[in-house]
């Protein structure tokens, strides 16, 4: 068990040395990083500036140094400045935090409200009207390009029948859990969450499925039990283990969807601060945020391990 | 709702005559409309040159978002987008960059992956370690963020994005087709061969790889919906296929700031993805079932 932790953990820590260095390196290949200090519409640089920056930025010194040097300042949070505005990235990413957590708990929640009731009911009334509803739902969330659900719910909902409104994370100075700033954060919540719900609803209702077809089951039916008690107490408790440990990879699925789902509804949270910067070719943040991203994916990977090893003691540990 | 019902449970217990006929049963058995959808969108990829009533990036600003339907004296089925292209010629044409671009990052990423996985199943020991944990290392990226800092350096081109599409392919792979690997060369035949005096490359080509055939078929058709949403992804994130050649997912990126005037700029794109990668994964899972219903953990 411990060794098993242990391994993860190393692998999990190659993983974002791993991608660390890819960014690093990709950086490097995007030719000299000097160039980055030539503004547009300035005058050019003076060799003597030019010497000057480049020890400055320890440019003089072997990659392998020059790698160390920028993995330790990320490493203590020092992300550098923005091209465009000069202010600190890690301000930036800082700021932008609130709404993208704000979202993604909003998503989970819904994904768990969503997919594991959904799960259950189809498992239980198997080849009824609801399985069938229930087993639509995840296969069109399964298979829906996010983008593509994010822009048919506008369409639906804001356009045509104009009850949700879309564009912004809603006024600031309300809190969220008030409709009038709760209702900006529905339909990127349920995009974001969909795709999640589905994975969870098919995993409940399989595991469900397997439960309901044990022997204790039978037994509780044969001796009178009430069905419900049965399905909640005797079943589902048993069942909902794996879907449960599966959740926080779910989670990590929310890194990517973040980012399609804040730049089209424009909210103002980390990922779109990233395709911000795609498009104003803003290196600094982009690699800044791409790497605060992969942190909290390969974390939360690792955390569904962790759950799994401690959830499951039967798993093998190699 | 009475027939589904009754469907549903036929397939559970052994249909009768009568229930083997009804077309419900029939398109639950086999993937028609999938298959149906897959072959219409491979003509149009194909043919987009002579199918596409119009050039996709021909700019005519009379039309811009002309109504679909040739409504109002629109010249386009599908309407126009907001520079007056054709949404059909462009979804056409848009078909023809997402398989072009699947088709190699899949077969390029099927060679290498096969590959690898071969070669860490042989081999086994430290080749195979090594080869393993780059597998495992690999999976526990998010690809599509270290896929936009590469877009961004490299600028956004087809190569660009058929590079990167190959990067994620590979690594669905190696870990399987070892798997298969591992039991068929410790089988009979392989002794028989190796003592005939094969060599190791025949060997792994001529007695091992057929017996991992029918684990690379499934796989590569799980991971093509993936790999066709991930361009897509990519593309409307504007780090994919670059603007004037349509892509579903530039397409529906461009389409969405004029989503209150003209929907069906972006909207009929991203339809057409999302039947598209619905079909394959229908197929896939189809053929999963059929070929390795051990393989099922992958869907």
């Amino acid at each position: 068990m411990r060794r098993y932790l242990i391994r993860k953990l190393i692998f999990a820590i190659i993983t974002l040395l791993a991608a660390t260095m890819f960014v690093f390196g990709l950086s490097r290949m995007a030719g000299d990083p000097l160039l980055l200090f030539a503004k547009p519409g300035g005058y050019g640089m003076s060799p003597e500036r030019v010497e000057q920056l480049s020890q400055k930025l320890g440019l003089d010194k072997p990659l392998v140094v020059q790698y160390l040097v920028w993995l330790g300042r990320v490493l203590t949070g020092d992300f550098g400045d923005t091209i465009v505005s000069e202010t600190s990235v890690r301000k930036l990413i800082w700021e932008r935090a609130a709404p993208t957590m704000q979202l993604a708990v909003a998503s989970f929640i819904l994904a768990i409200l969503m997919g594991v009731p959904l799960g259950v009911i189809s498992a239980v009334k198997r080849g009824s009207l609801s399985d069938y509803v229930s087993r639509t739902i995840a296969l069109v969330g399964q298979a829906a390009p996010i983008f593509w659900v994010c822009i048919m719910a506008i369409l639906l909902f804001a356009v045509t029948l104009d009850w949700l409104p879309v564009g912004t994370a809603g006024p600031d100075d309300v809190p969220f859990w008030t409709w009038a700033k709760f209702k900006y954060l529905v339909m990127p919540a349920f995009a974001l969450g969909w795709g999640p719900a589905a994975a969870l609803l098919r995993l409940t209702r399989s595991a469900m499925l397997e439960v309901l077809d044990s022997e204790y089951v039978t037994l509780a039916r044969a001796k009178g039990t009430n069905y419900n008690i049965v399905i909640w107490k005797h079943a589902f408790r048993n069942a909902i283990l794996q879907p449960l440990t599966t959740s926080a990879i779910v989670l990590a699925s929310f890194v990517t969807g973040a980012v399609v789902v804040e730049r089209i509804f424009a909210w103002p949270g980390v990922g779109q601060l990233m395709t911000d910067a795609v498009w104003n070719n803003d290196f600094p943040t982009l690699t800044s945020t791409v790497l605060v991203f992969t942190a909290i994916f390969v974390a939360t990977n690792f955390l569904a391990d962790m759950l799994y090893g401690v959830l499951n003691p039967v798993i093998r540990y190699d | 709702m009475n027939a589904e019902q009754t469907a549903g449970v036929a397939v559970q217990s052994a249909p009768t005559q009568r229930q083997r006929l009804t077309l419900w049963y029939i398109l639950r058995r086999w993937p028609i409309l999938p298959v149906i959808l897959i072959a219409i969108l491979v003509t149009l990829g194909l043919g987009a040159d002579w199918i596409a009533p119009n050039d996709p990036i021909d700019q005519s600003l009379p039309d811009r978002n002309a109504r679909p339907l040739y409504q109002d004296d629109s010249p386009y089925l599908f309407g126009g987008d907001h520079v007056g292209r054709d949404v059909l010629s462009r979804v056409i044409h848009g078909a023809r960059v997402s398989l072009s671009v699947m088709a190699v990052a899949l077969s390029a990423g099927m060679l290498i992956g096969t590959g690898l996985g071969l070669w860490a199943g042989y081999a086994g020991g430290f080749v195979d370690e090594i080869i393993m944990r780059i597998v495992d290392i690999w999976m526990g990226f998010p690809f599509l963020l270290l896929a936009l800092v590469a877009a961004i350096i490299f600028g956004a081109s087809f190569n660009t994005i058929m590079v990167l599409m190959i990067l994620v392919a590979w690594v669905s792979f190696p870990r399987n087709v070892r798997a298969d690997v591992l039991v068929l060369k410790e089988s009979n035949f392989v002794a028989f061969a190796r003592i005939s005096g094969a060599s190791t490359t025949r060997i792994l080509f001529r007695h091992i790889f057929p017996g991992t055939i029918g684990t690379i078929t499934v796989i590569s058709s799980l991971s093509v919906g993936n790999l066709i949403l991930y361009e897509a992804t990519l593309s409307f994130l504007g780090a994919g296929i670059p603007a004037p050649t349509p892509s579903w997912g530039n397409m529906v990126a461009e389409g969405r700031d004029y989503l209150q005037t003209a929907w069906w700029t972006s909207v009929i794109p991203g339809t057409a993805l999302f039947l598209t990668v619905m079909a394959l994964n229908f197929f896939g899972d189809w053929l999963r079932d059929r070929l390795d219903p051990r393989l099922r953990q992958l869907g």
